[in-house]
């Protein structure tokens, strides 16, 4: 058993239920007990959508477990058909019908339906939602893409086409990302053949296999289909995500290659990033430390982007998605930094206080972490909450994409002059370390406080090297003098010292100390 | 002692006279859009501030309570999920020991927990992972320290507000034995503070001076029953609770609840004949606060006179809002949805609805939505799975959770109840786009 406050994501059948939901007259048929039926509201409301989402729930009590819950479960799946009429029909079981075993599979087939059924094997306590999307999707494609056909070749001059895979519903930014890519492509003289699951009916599954290759916008979704559509109907696929001005390049190169076109050397005009960022005002953020976690897909772009668009310095790269974790391992080799793979929150609420960052990039989860820490947050990836699915065009990828990360990742950073007048008059009644900083509205920084947090006791994991040694001890004016150094950088200062002192051997840390060890690290 | 409510006749009626008394019930089976108890614990866990509710179940119901509780589980949260994998699944003995420690790590990090709920859901209780003996083990290792118990919050037994009840239910047990030789006047189920604090103000005033409250606010303040115990129940949704306390030798004082200005009156009236309060001492008490009751509900009147209501089934909460919405703001009910109707808590309610109304226990939600779309009601009470496709159709809905979440008993929350009915027709009226 896992002591577990937050979950970054949900059960597999909620990543079912985000693929079912996308599609246009795709319905899913769900075994599970009553009161599973909450996972309703993640559309309604979080995503704000207008229609219930397509899943029938089977909603058994306790006294149906005594009589026949498959017999239940069968005329839910012929009650469901006949009134929705759906084009192909999902059908599984949550983790409590998974319990019950009443083999979902064998009773739609049972049924004989006018129309496929796709049975759905999600284990439930071994796997999780990104899981559960991408094996759904996989299997839609596998049952309703058709055979591979000897195509007549392609008349001259027509454009290149391909499909756009992997958007969802639940899927952070899927809405902007999609047009703004399918824009780019367009700009390229490539055509979209077919957009999928997101907005696809169950016979544009079956238009797949007429695309020149598949572009994969989110892997954690659509690798595995994509795998097999190459498999199936020799169609390349892409591995760039286009997230940053640098990879949204790499990625046109790739997809005119694949599309058979000659890869221009062109400036990317439309993305304001690389001026805003060259503008001297940008100055201040040369080597601000950022620590990164998400899933994986936009964990390991926006380590990129952090440190080749802003100048950033990442101190910390994670992902909860353990299923994509070589990626991250890769990357955080790059930076110099341990890669954190972890589904556990307070894993990485305790890897962001000992990286200290000035700015977090994470998921809703770190925006609560860097608040109670009193550090500015951005959020970058799911898990993510209502004001997260916004009414304005905000893509995370392509030229457009960039120009969003620059507002939003600079907004929770303390303006530039303010900064300066931190360091300068610490005294100051309004812009003193404890106030909130002043565009995030009044208010009082939180101190952390990890003595209440329900912290699983250290493993047994010893720090690396030496057992900790006692840092000197502080003389006052040093304490004082720590105090006069911005509240952003001031952890910083004070590890760097100890360590400074413990190394030497000093037991006492003074004022010369203390400027000791910044000429020392200033090296 | 009477049980019948006498409804006061300084009171000129201002609606039609009603009677509910047998009305037909339509009972349905199928899908159910509703919650499982485990929600109960979003409230629960605020109003003890010193238990911890510790679910024993799947990442579904983690998942569950991080979208129900928002944004509160990162205010030091006080509940939290044992999540089961699969190694949990294969062996009984094995779950014991996993259990015993997340519970060792739990409070071995939060010393300031007093009451631990081990919370039964759906997954442990099809595997019979029995959570009351391992209580009781826990709690052997664990006295005086910290009491640990048991209750179901699975969706397999309970539905939404039946968490509330089971977890009262579990804490009966717990309940010092009364030494009093007077009667004593028992209020359970969970109110707001303020509404609380009211509550006991009016009680004091009417000279029952011997008032507890069920939940406490802290777990060591648990309140003494025993055969002197008078119980007023402040919720609809209370049989288990009930039930014990009847088990410790407690009666039930027959009411309808403390809705509106009407239903508070009733209520504190029940309460007052039962400990023999002379009636001018309960006008004086009362009056005056029923008063500024009735003329804070005037100006929804006007909102909400002869608008139809349609309530899906929730929280038991929908046959005393029926009542208190027709009766007090002329609103017309079509169909009574509800999860549960106990026709003895409710017999005080039912004979007040208005002729003609359906009640439904149950419910299959898809034929459920063909009669809202058949009788196109002015509002429909239904939870927020169903609420936003509604209002895409063009019907006013209101979002029946907030009622649990929002202060809405007794004279003083009687307008802001009416409001939460009232706003949505004023948004619509405001908004031009």
């Amino acid at each position: 058993m896992q002591l577990t406050v937050w979950t970054y994501e949900g059960p597999p059948h909620v990543g079912a239920m985000r693929v079912a939901t996308a599609m246009k007259d795709v319905h899913y048929v769900l075994h599970a007990p009553q009161g599973d039926t909450y996972a309703d509201l993640l559309f309604t409301m979080i995503e704000r959508r207008d229609k219930r989402p397509p899943v029938t729930y089977t909603t058994f009590k306790a006294r149906d477990l005594g009589k026949d819950t498959a017999e239940l479960f069968k005329s839910t799946l012929i009650a469901a058909h006949d009134r929705f009429r759906p084009a192909a029909m999902l059908v599984g079981a949550s983790c409590t019908g998974e319990l019950i075993q009443d083999d979902p599979a064998g009773l739609s087939k049972a049924a004989n339906l006018s129309c496929p059924t796709i049975p759905l094997e999600l284990p439930s306590y071994q796997r999780k939602e990104n899981w559960g999307a991408a094996e759904t999707f996989y299997q839609i494609v596998r049952h309703l893409s058709g055979e591979p056909m000897d195509e007549p070749a392609k008349p001259d001059g027509a454009r290149p086409r391909c499909n756009i895979l992997g958007a969802t519903a639940l899927g952070f930014r899927h809405r902007d990302d999609v047009t703004e890519i399918r824009k780019l492509l367009g700009e390229n003289g490539i055509d979209v053949n077919v957009v999928a699951p997101l907005d696809a009916s169950a016979e544009d599954i079956g238009r797949l296999k007429d695309a020149d290759f598949n572009v994969v916008l989110y892997p954690e979704i659509a690798e595995q289909a994509a795998r097999l559509l190459k498999k199936n109907f020799g169609q390349p696929f892409t591995t760039v995500v286009p997230i940053g001005v640098n990879a949204t390049r790499e990625f046109v190169a790739e997809v005119r290659t694949l599309a058979g076109l000659d890869v221009l050397d062109r400036e990317a005009g439309a993305t304001r990033l690389p001026w805003f960022s060259r503008s001297v005002d940008s100055n201040y953020l040369t080597g601000k430390r950022v620590f990164v976690f998400g899933d994986a897909t936009h964990a390991i772009a926006a380590a990129r982007v952090a440190t080749e668009e802003f100048g950033f310095e990442v101190v910390g790269l994670g992902t909860y998605s353990r299923e994509f974790a070589r990626g991250i391992r890769e990357a955080a080799k790059n930076y110099g930094v341990e890669p954190l793979i972890t589904d556990d929150y307070l894993d990485v609420e305790q890897a962001i206080s000992e990286a200290e960052p000035e700015l977090v990039l994470g998921t809703q989860m770190e925006r609560h972490i860097a608040k109670r820490l009193g550090i500015g947050c951005a959020v970058i990836s799911a898990p993510v909450h209502v004001q997260d699915y916004p009414a304005r065009y905000s893509p995370q990828m392509g030229f457009e994409g960039a120009n969003v990360l620059w507002d939003s990742w600079v907004h929770p950073l303390v303006m530039g002059l303010e900064e300066h007048l931190l360091g300068m008059f610490r005294e100051d009644f309004e812009f003193s370390d404890d106030a909130l900083p002043s565009h995030l509205g009044p208010g009082h920084r939180v101190a952390p406080q990890d003595d209440n947090a329900i912290r699983v006791p250290d493993t047994g994991k010893v720090a690396e090297g030496e057992a900790a040694p006692a840092a000197g001890v502080w003389a006052s004016d040093a304490e004082a003098e720590l105090k006069k150094i911005p509240f952003f950088v001031r952890g910083k200062a004070r590890r760097n010292t100890e360590k400074f002192a413990s190394d030497r051997g000093l037991s006492e840390i003074t004022l010369e100390t203390l400027y000791d060890a910044k000429a020392h690290f200033a090296r | 002692m009477s049980g019948s409510v006498s409804l006061l006749p300084e009171r000129a009626p201002t609606v039609p006279s009603s009677g509910c008394s047998e009305p037909s019930v339509l009972r349905e089976r199928g899908q159910h859009e509703v919650f499982c108890g485990l929600t109960g614990i979003v409230w629960m866990h605020r109003k003890i501030q010193d238990a911890f509710f510790l679910i024993v179940g799947s990442r579904t119901c983690a998942h569950l309570m991080q979208s129900a509780a928002g944004v509160m589980i990162f205010a030091e949260p006080r509940f939290g999920t044992a999540v089961m994998e699969e190694r949990d699944l294969a062996g009984m003995a094995d779950a014991n020991e996993e259990l015993d420690k997340v519970v060792a790590r739990l409070l071995v990090r939060r010393p300031d927990i007093k009451m631990l709920f081990l919370v039964g859901s759906c997954p442990s209780e099809v595997i019979k992972l029995d959570l009351s003996k391992a209580a009781s083990r826990l709690s052997k290792t664990y006295a005086p320290d910290v009491r640990i118990l048991n209750y179901t919050g699975s969706g397999i037994e309970t539905t939404f507000t039946e968490g509330e009840d089971r977890c009262l239910a579990a804490l009966v047990p717990e309940l010092p034995v009364s030494e009093s030789n007077g009667p004593e006047l028992l209020v359970v189920g969970a109110l707001a503070d303020v509404v609380e604090d009211q509550f006991a103000r009016l009680f004091g005033a009417m000279g029952i001076e011997n008032v507890a409250f069920l939940p406490p606010r802290r777990s060591g303040e648990l309140p003494a029953v025993g055969p002197n115990t008078k119980v007023l129940l402040a919720q609809p949704f209370l049989t288990e609770t009930m039930r014990e306390l009847a088990e410790r030798g407690a009666k039930h004082i027959p009411a309808p609840f403390p809705l509106g200005a009407e239903g508070t009156t009733a209520w504190l009236k029940a309460a007052a004949d039962t400990f023999g309060v002379d009636p001018m001492t309960f006008r004086s008490a009362t009056a005056a606060a029923e008063a500024r009751a009735t003329r804070a509900l005037e100006p929804f009147r006007d909102a909400l006179q002869g608008k139809r209501i349609f309530f899906m089934p929730d929280s038991q909460l929908e046959i005393p809002l029926a009542r208190m919405l027709s009766r007090e703001l002329g609103m017309e009910p079509i169909e009574i949805g509800t999860p549960f109707i106990h026709k003895a808590h409710l017999a005080g309610e039912i004979p007040l609805l208005p002729e003609g109304v359906v009640l439904s226990e149950g419910q299959d939600v898809d034929r459920q939505l063909d009669r809202v779309h058949a009788e196109k009601p002015d509002l429909t009470v239904c939870g927020l799975g169903l609420a936003n496709p509604l209002e895409a159709e063009g019907l006013t809905t209101k979002w029946s959770i907030e009622l649990l979440f929002t202060p809405i008993q007794g004279y003083d929350q009687a307008s802001d109840l009416a409001n939460l009915f009232a706003w949505p027709f004023d948004r619509r009226t405001r908004l031009q786009v």
